[in-house]
């Protein structure tokens, strides 16, 4: 790994300060990924500003229908939190899934969402659910935060704090995953709101994304009769561990396994 | 190369020092203070091999910079015996054969002991779960589900948890 400077700020503003005065920074929530490709050399940031030194950033608030969870939360602190598990019990599930037991302790929520990974289960849940990304100047709304593969809509001095989540009628998520890495080839995400009900994807694409004909079909019908095929395979990913026409298939064969299982 | 102060405490041993802000938690323990008990698998958290105990649960730490542990505490598997005798994981281990050419039990035993923190009664099914990040090439995993079940066994009635 290459050298860098290391910084653990007090607070927000100073880790933006330290951010906006430095060369080529990187925040650094757990590292699980940061890490991992500093030590490939596949990046070399000057500096790394350590955000879990801000110890405000790991809360879990329930507000009459919405819950907040604080973007250094890890996926452990999440799956076994009270009031996650007593309003989106599934989320404890998604949150008990990711990587290993020893990742999911230091992994966090926010440095999930902020690297993007198409391949990630935060992503799926967060696009499906009603939801909302805090940062530390601003509001974005789910849909809008994820631009591209490992790219979303966050300035590059601009920290994700807290996520807002709508609790929904029904929730679900399932993925098939690959067997070494844990990491989704399909994961299908399922909200359902009164009225409205969506479909999010992750694995399957360069980029999370909502399933807009299986989302509509299901508003209009929840049942796991639903259409096959509505995703077109030439949008989806081919790679050594599936092909496109495989992860099409699954993206139909995981939706009806969540609605049949409920 | 950029320094850092730390403190830190390993094994019940505080240590306060100027570090490298690259410096990897397991070059730390193996390089700079000789314990090399943790072994370094795969070096890509992916093995297991590098597991120590952060609080009362297993990390890896290949993946963890010292850096990100200032004022914490990390007991690595050096320190888990107490009065000469074995922990009741590491017995259990001895007792079920769970090893065989062993590079892999030091992360084997750290993880098993940090489950038990977390679950002091862990079905097969439960054990085999919480053994995803950690890899063992030689033993096809049986008799070390067989001896984490038995060292939570022993853990429970000794009342260490």
């Amino acid at each position: 790994m290459y050298s860098f400077n290391f910084h653990a700020p007090n607070n927000i503003d100073e880790a933006i300060n330290i951010f906006n005065s430095s060369e080529d920074p990187k925040f650094l929530a757990g590292g699980m990924t940061l890490l991992a490709s500093m030590k490939q050399r596949l990046i070399a940031p000057s500096d790394l500003i350590d955000l879990r030194s801000i110890n405000n950033f790991c809360n879990i608030t329930l507000d009459s229908n919405k819950i907040s969870i604080g973007a250094l939360c890890s996926h452990y602190t999440i799956a076994s939190n009270k009031i996650i598990a007593n309003n989106i019990q599934n989320l404890v599930y998604l949150a008990s899934d990711i990587g290993d037991p020893a990742v999911r302790k230091i992994g966090t929520i926010g440095g999930s969402l902020a690297n993007s990974d198409p391949a990630a289960d935060w992503p799926a849940a967060i696009l499906a659910l009603r939801s909302n990304i805090k940062t530390n100047n601003r509001y974005i709304i789910n849909e809008e935060l994820f631009t591209g593969m490992f790219e979303t809509s966050l300035e590059e001095n601009e920290v994700i704090t807290e996520i807002e989540i709508d609790i929904p009628e029904f929730f679900d998520y399932m993925k098939f995953p690959n067997p070494a890495s844990r990491y989704a080839i399909v994961g299908v995400a399922i909200a359902k709101y009164n009225g409205e009900t969506r479909v999010a994807i992750s694995g399957a694409s360069h980029t999370p994304f909502i399933a807009k004909e299986l989302s509509e079909a299901l508003t209009s019908n929840f049942s796991n009769n639903i259409p096959l095929k509505t995703i077109s395979k030439d949008e989806l990913s081919s790679d050594i561990h599936a092909s496109s026409e495989y992860r099409a298939n699954l993206i139909d064969v995981l939706t009806k396994q969540i609605l049949k299982t409920n | 190369m950029r320094e850092i102060s730390i403190k830190i405490t390993i094994n019940d041993k505080i240590y306060e020092k100027y570090i490298k802000s690259n410096l990897l938690l397991i070059d730390f323990i193996r390089d700079e203070l000789g314990l090399t008990g943790s072994h370094i698998g795969c070096d890509t958290s992916q093995c297991g091999a590098c597991m120590v105990l952060h609080n009362d649960s297993a990390i890896k730490a290949c993946s963890i910079l010292v850096a990100q542990l200032n004022n914490q505490k990390i007991t690595t598997i050096e320190h888990l015996n107490k009065d000469n005798k074995l922990h009741p994981m590491q017995e259990a281990f001895r007792n079920n054969h769970g090893l065989q050419c062993g590079f892999c039990t030091p992360g084997m035993i750290i993880s098993g002991i940090s489950l038990v923190n977390e679950n002091n009664k862990p079905s097969e099914k439960e054990i085999r779960k919480y053994l995803e990040g950690n890899i063992c090439r030689c033993t096809g995993y049986q008799n070390i589900v067989k001896s984490i079940s038995e060292g939570a066994k022993i853990m429970r009635n000794s009342g260490a948890i």
